[in-house]
């Protein structure tokens, strides 16, 4: 059964505790940046599971010290899409991981009306089950 | 509405607070005495810096037992002709200010003209701002800050830059510290057609020229540091070469000493290879000797300057 928990899309790291502060995002960020992973930003607003590739507000950022240039971009995102979904990506580039090792959601819609099930029957009375996300039915940028 | 004064002032005056400790823990001293020793005179400029430094730590203090007064601006201004130690100081600068706690990470990122300024339309403001982020928890140092604003190019994209720099230094103020640096002359012009920018400096500091003993000092330190040295002679000689280049054009003070060195250290390797000696010892190869520095075309065109003097 497909439920939604406290209407709130559980995807990434910290998804199931409280809204992160700034100052949390600040410490996970510096965490990223002492492992030199590359931090990027990322808005949608289709959070269906299997869309893995949100849109880049921006270009990745690369040799940064300090998190509070990376702050500085993320409020300026919230603040162009207060109503999508954002995350925080860090994406680890040594030799053979070469993919994200952190990702997490720092932004969300103010009501999460979350996915229902779609049940589709087949031949020989089989069902395909599939998840849809409500706010999808309408057009892009008016889901939320 | 109430009166905070009296609840105030009763728990501060009986707490003592040894700034004595207080200095030993942040292991500032030890900064403030390698500043002294590897930067010769500079007077004016060592006097500020402690001044600062000893403003952050009381003010570290002050909070400890809860008197809180808004974080200073630091933002700064060098002044001086090239070689003086603007660079230096500013990369010293940083690590000060990231021991007293005032910067998180303490790094420099030094820019000039073309890092901040783009080149068509739209191109300056996220070029300016990828230079902030960099710079954020440091020190951004602007070299030659003057060439941002052209005023015979009215179409010139240093204003925009200029006006983002200036929002930065008053929202971020805690993030990180701005130091520009130039020549006197042209960083007054500069304040002059942006008394914006004046006004959100707090400090105002000139690196003076170096006397020629001062610079006697530099090369032997500089010396000392890639393991060579003077001979009693070559001591002599390289006063008298200091002396002569000082009147000379594009003279560049400590700049125009680590030139000299370098020369020096290329004649002293020609004269070990030449000479044919078949043992050398280390004292050999650590050795400018006087010859070395002779050799220079200063003390020719030194020379020919002060005749051509006496003549006229």
């Amino acid at each position: 059964m497909m439920t939604n928990t406290g209407n709130h899309l559980t995807q990434g790291q910290f998804s199931f505790l409280p809204a992160l502060t700034d100052q949390q995002i600040s410490a996970q960020i510096k965490y990223a940046l002492n492992h030199n992973w590359a931090i990027g930003i990322e808005y949608t607003d289709d959070p269906h599971p299997r869309n893995t590739y949100w849109e880049m507000f921006g270009n990745p950022m690369f040799d940064l010290k300090d998190p509070a240039g990376i702050l500085l971009e993320i409020n300026n995102c919230r603040k162009t899409f207060p109503n999508h979904y954002i995350r925080v990506t860090a994406f680890d580039s040594t030799r053979g991981v070469e993919s994200l090792k952190m990702s997490y959601i720092v932004n969300r819609p103010k009501s999460e009306p979350g996915f229902g099930v779609v049940r589709q029957e087949r031949e020989g009375r089989n069902i395909s089950y599939t998840i849809h996300s409500y706010a999808t039915d309408k057009s892009e940028g008016e889901r939320y | 509405m109430n009166n905070p004064s009296e609840k105030d002032l009763n728990p501060v005056e009986s707490i003592s607070i040894d700034l004595d400790a207080e200095f030993r823990e942040s292991n500032i001293r030890e900064i403030l005495d390698k500043l002294d020793r590897e930067l010769i005179g500079l007077k004016p400029v060592k006097t500020r810096i402690n001044e600062i430094a000893a403003l952050l730590l009381v003010d570290r203090v002050r909070k400890q037992i809860g008197l809180s007064a808004g974080a200073p601006s630091l933002h700064m201004c060098f002044t001086g002709n090239p070689g003086t130690g603007k660079t230096t100081v500013a990369l010293r600068m940083a690590e000060i200010l990231h021991r007293l706690g005032y910067v998180r990470e303490g790094h420099l990122v030094s820019v000039t003209r073309d890092d901040l300024v783009g080149q068509y339309i739209g191109h300056t403001a996220p070029k300016t701002k990828e230079v902030i982020k960099r710079a954020m928890g440091g020190v951004l140092f602007i070299d030659e800050a003057y060439y941002l604003y052209k005023p015979e190019n009215e179409r010139d994209y240093g204003a925009e830059s200029i006006e983002i720099l200036l929002q930065t230094m008053e929202n971020n103020r805690d993030d990180l510290v701005v130091i520009l640096a130039g020549y006197q002359d042209r960083m007054d012009k500069f304040f002059q057609s942006n008394p914006g920018m004046r006004s959100r400096i707090a400090h105002h500091v000139d690196f003076p020229d170096y006397g020629p003993n001062e610079l006697v000092a530099i090369a032997k330190l500089m010396l000392a540091a890639q393991n060579y040295r003077f001979s009693p002679d070559g001591e002599k000689a390289f006063e008298e070469y200091i002396r002569l280049r000082m009147t000379l054009e594009y003279f560049a003070n400590a700049r125009s000493v680590r030139n000299a060195l370098d020369r020096a250290r290329l004649r002293q390797a020609n004269r070990l290879f030449t000479q044919g000696k078949k043992t050398l010892t280390s004292i050999d190869l650590m050795t400018i000797e006087a010859e070395d520095i002779r050799a220079s075309r200063v003390f020719l065109e030194g020379k020919l300057d002060h005749t051509a003097g006496a003549i006229s």
